[in-house]
Order: structure tokens, then sequence, then C-alpha cells
């Protein structure tokens, strides 16, 4: 459909639509806040206040740089994985002596969305896994310090691995030719596995909260139960397939297969962040995101799912 | 001073010093309603980085930065002419020489004048950089300084992380997220040994929050 406006040409009915089905959600929350104020204790409301409040933020950038176009849509995952970077370095126990090597990371940032920016698949897929992979020890040992070396190339590599190349194959999805979807386009593509991805964690949650009974990994996340888990990925999986059809190529039976891939690696990636600050012995990753804690607690379970849906949506259809 | 001479000031701020510290680096803020908005007020902060002066000065709002004065250590912000002017026109510090070249009643006598009008002190008691971003044993002139204008309040105020920024020695920055923990105004109202005491207990309480202080708790 062409409504005229240069600047919104990527965008197909059905993914205006979803957009326009997320602004509605947003509105529901902040009424059912309202409505709760009465209800909650004034901690619990300023809470929820600021945690609804921020999805406002999030949802208006993210749709705003995608509605601009696929060069705003690269800029923001660009400062997305950047300041995701940032926030693990600051969290981890970085040798002062490794400075110029960190350095150099953040300068692979722009570098890989300019792989993804030139549609060079290759060099996307090979650039953080083999050759950073390859170059980090070696730059750690030209700066010559070897204790905690081993600690530092494992957790530099796993950094950019998460914040980076993982984030970035949300900016690939528009990569993708879009005649392949004529439903949703490039843009249809990020906002099923994005929201899908969102979706599920607040599905695990709720029905977590309902049901949850036994607990999975107690040592790590004592709010994670089968129930939760269960019910969640049931509830992401049927949103896969209702959605797959009307915002991807894939069918029905093949949405089922995404939204069952989403709904495990959510719950993977979010678990693994857990793992992580507790091992520092932190709550939050960082206080940008008001009521959420950092970008790390609100992207972990998208670090899991993005690389996973990408591949198997090109391995089924691309 | 003018609206028009605080002009240079607030456009540094706006322009430069905001951006880097809010777009390159990032802050982890506790507290910032405690941050007195007009004096006669000192905030004392722990040191670890010349970007701490910076940095504080950054979380005021550009209509009020006029009131903030670092007190600030000669031999680097003056090194330089370039330096000097930026030092004293953009920044506003109260220059503080360590090497004690300068009189010591001289910077005092300033440093009260500015209590005087009002004015926001901005204070390292630590006295220089420490080692790793390590407390060091605090010096006891901010407690004079702070009785010698009745009604000063001393604010004390834990920053962690900018000593990997940009650390002593260092002369680039590199990104790194940073805390800033805004403690309860203390009153210099009482003997010296308990308000000292009082201070170095915020300071240490306030840097056990911090989220980027991990490095000596990941061997135990």
């Amino acid at each position: 459909m062409d409504i005229g406006l240069p600047f919104m040409l990527d965008l197909t009915p059905n993914t205006l639509c979803a957009m326009l089905v997320v602004v509605v959600m947003l509105v529901i929350a902040s009424v059912t806040q309202l409505l709760l104020r009465s209800r909650l204790s004034a901690d619990g409301y300023l809470e929820l206040k600021q945690r609804i409040n921020s999805w406002w933020v999030m949802v208006g950038v993210v749709f705003t740089a995608l509605m601009i176009g696929p060069t705003a849509s690269l800029i923001f995952f660009t400062i997305l994985s950047f300041i995701a970077l940032r926030e693990f370095f600051s969290i981890l126990p970085v040798r002062v002596t490794d400075r110029r090597l960190i350095l150099a990371l953040y300068l692979a940032v722009p570098l890989q969305y300019y792989w993804v920016g030139m549609g060079w698949y290759g060099m996307f897929i090979v650039f953080i896994p083999v050759y950073l992979f390859l170059l980090i020890p070696f730059g750690l040992l030209m700066l010559g310090e070897t204790k905690g070396f081993i600690r530092a190339v494992g957790s530099y590599q796993w950094a950019t691995m998460t914040t980076v190349f993982a984030i970035s194959h949300v900016a690939y999805l528009l990569m993708l030719p879009a005649e392949e979807n004529p439903a949703g386009g490039g843009v249809g593509l990020v906002i099923y596995l994005v929201f899908l991805t969102q979706f599920n964690d607040v599905a695990q949650y709720i029905w977590g909260k309902k049901f949850g009974n036994r607990k999975i990994v107690p040592a790590i996340s004592p709010n994670k139960t089968w129930a939760g888990f269960l019910g969640g990925v049931a509830t992401t999986t049927l949103f896969g397939a209702l959605l797959a059809p009307w915002l991807t190529p894939l069918p029905w039976w093949l949405g089922l297969g995404a939204g069952l891939l989403i709904g495990l690696a959510g719950f993977i990636g979010d678990l693994t962040v857990s793992a992580v600050k507790r091992d520092l012995r932190i709550k939050d990753t960082s206080q940008l995101i008001p009521g959420h804690g950092g970008i790390l607690d609100r992207i972990d379970s998208l670090m899991y799912t993005a690389p996973l849906f990408f591949h198997f949506l090109v391995y089924t259809t691309y | 001073m003018s609206l028009f001479k605080r002009l240079p000031k607030q456009l540094f701020f706006l322009l430069i010093v905001k951006p880097v510290v809010y777009l390159l680096l990032g802050l982890n803020i506790y507290n910032k309603q405690r941050l007195p908005s007009h004096g006669p007020a000192i905030l004392a902060a722990n040191h670890n980085s010349h970007l701490d002066t910076l940095v504080l000065m950054a979380l005021y709002p550009l209509g009020q930065l006029h009131r903030v004065r670092p007190v600030a250590a000669a031999d680097y912000f003056l090194r330089n002419r370039f330096t000097t002017w930026l030092s004293l026109n953009l920044i506003g510090i109260i220059p503080l020489d360590r090497q004690g070249q300068v009189d010591k009643e001289q910077v005092f006598e300033q440093c009260q004048q500015a209590l005087a009008d009002g004015q926001i002190l901005l204070l390292f008691p630590e006295g220089s950089r420490g080692e790793a971003e390590e407390l060091q044993p605090l010096r006891k002139g901010i407690y004079h300084l702070a009785r010698s204008h009745a009604g000063t309040q001393v604010v004390p105020i834990a920053m962690h992380g900018l000593g990997r920024a940009l650390p002593k020695g260092g002369s680039m920055i590199v990104p790194f997220n940073a805390d800033v923990a805004i403690g309860e105004a203390l009153s210099a109202e009482q003997e010296c040994a308990p308000f000292m005491e009082q201070l170095q207990a915020s300071l240490e309480s306030l840097l056990a929050a911090c989220i980027t202080r991990r490095d000596a708790r990941w061997e135990d």
C-alpha cells in the first residue's frame, strides 16, 4: 500500500496494524494502572507507573526508528548494542590495562552494523564469532598482562557475542528480501520477534504468579516456576502460530515452531543474565530504564531469541 | 554574575560536558533529590578521576550551574593557558595548590566567600585521587570550612566507575557506566571527630551500593 509518505513505504498494512495493536495494549495498561491506584501501596503504584511509562518510551523509540526507515533502524540498533556492551563491561571486573582493547571492541559495534547495512551476510556472520574470537586474545596478550587473562578473554568475547552479534540479528531481519514477505515486510519480522519475546516474558511472569509452585532453578532465580515456564511457552507458541501468517512468510504450523523456539530461548536468555547478576551480586545491570533496571535486564531474552529465530526463518524460507 | 556571563558556561555544559557524561558515559544516579539546589553547601565526594568534577556538575540543571564551585587541583586544571581559561571561565573552579605554593588561607577565604554568597562548593576530602578506586583517609579541612559559615550542609557523594573511564595518568576517555550515590546531608554543628566518622561511614555505605563496584567481590 502506498499511503503517500515516502518515509513509511517499508510498512505494510499488517505491520502498521500490529504497531497500532501494541499502542492499544499500552493504553489499556495505562488505564488499568490508573484504576488500580487505590488498591496498590504507594511504592507498588510508583513502580507500576514507572514500568509502564518506560514501556511507552521504549515502544516510542523503537517504532519511530522502524517507521523512519532502515538507516534509522540500523542507527538505533547500533546505539542499543553500544549501550548494552558498555553496560556489560561496566559490571564486569575489567582490568585497567584492558582499556585500549575495550575501546577497540566498542568500534566493532558500528562495523558489525555496517556489514548488516551493506547486506554482506558472510562478514556479518563471521566477524565476531571468528575474527574477534581470534583477535581478542591477541589484543590482550599485546597489552602484556597475564593475570586474569583467560577470564578476560572469555568475558569480553561473551559480552560482544551477546550484546552485538546476537542483537544485530534483529537488524538483519530488515535486510532479508522484502518480496519474500509481502504480508509484513522486514519491519513485520522485527515486530513479530520483538513482540513475541517481550510477550513471552510477561506470559511466563503471569502464569508463574497465578499458578507457580515448583521452582525450576531456585539457586539462580526464585521466580522461575514450572507453571510459569510451561504456561508461558504454550501461550507464546499459540501466539507465534496466530501472528505468523499475518507478519511473516511462515505458515501457521511453522509459526508454532517459531513461537516454541522464542518461548524456550527467551526463558534461557532471561536465566542467563540472572546467573550473571547472581555471580556479580547485583540486582540490576544499571538504572537506565526506570522500573526495569538496565538495558541487559530488558534485552536478556532477545539475545537468545534473535539469532535462533533468524536462522529458523532463513532455513525454512529464504 | 550577569546572565550574559553565564552563557558560555551553560553552552559548554550543554554542548560538550552533558553529551559526554550522559551519552558516551552513562550514569547510575542514586537519590538525586538529595542534591542541594542552593548553598551554603559543600558536596563532599570521593575522588577517582578528573572526570569527577565534570560529572558532578553535569548533574545540575543549566540554570543552577553558576552556583556550583569545584575546589580543584591547580597543578592539573591550571597547567597551561588554555586549561586555565577553561577552568576559571567555563567550569568556575577555585584553584587549590596541592604543592602548597599558594597561601592556604587565601584558598580558604575564597571558599568561605563562596559559601557566604550561597554557593555550592565541590570538595574532594580525600585530598587526591586514590589508588585503584579505594577510599583514602579523609582530611579535616572540610570540617573547618563547613563550620566557618553557619548553616552549611555537607552532602556526602560516592562515585565509582570513572576511574576506569579516565584513570590517573590516562589520556583518553573509554566509555563505562559510573555510579553516583548521594547521601543525606550532615551538619558540622558538632565535634570534629564524630563529624569525620559520620562522613567516612556515609561514603563507605554509599560506595557499597554502587553497581559497578564489584571488582573485589568476584573472588570470594
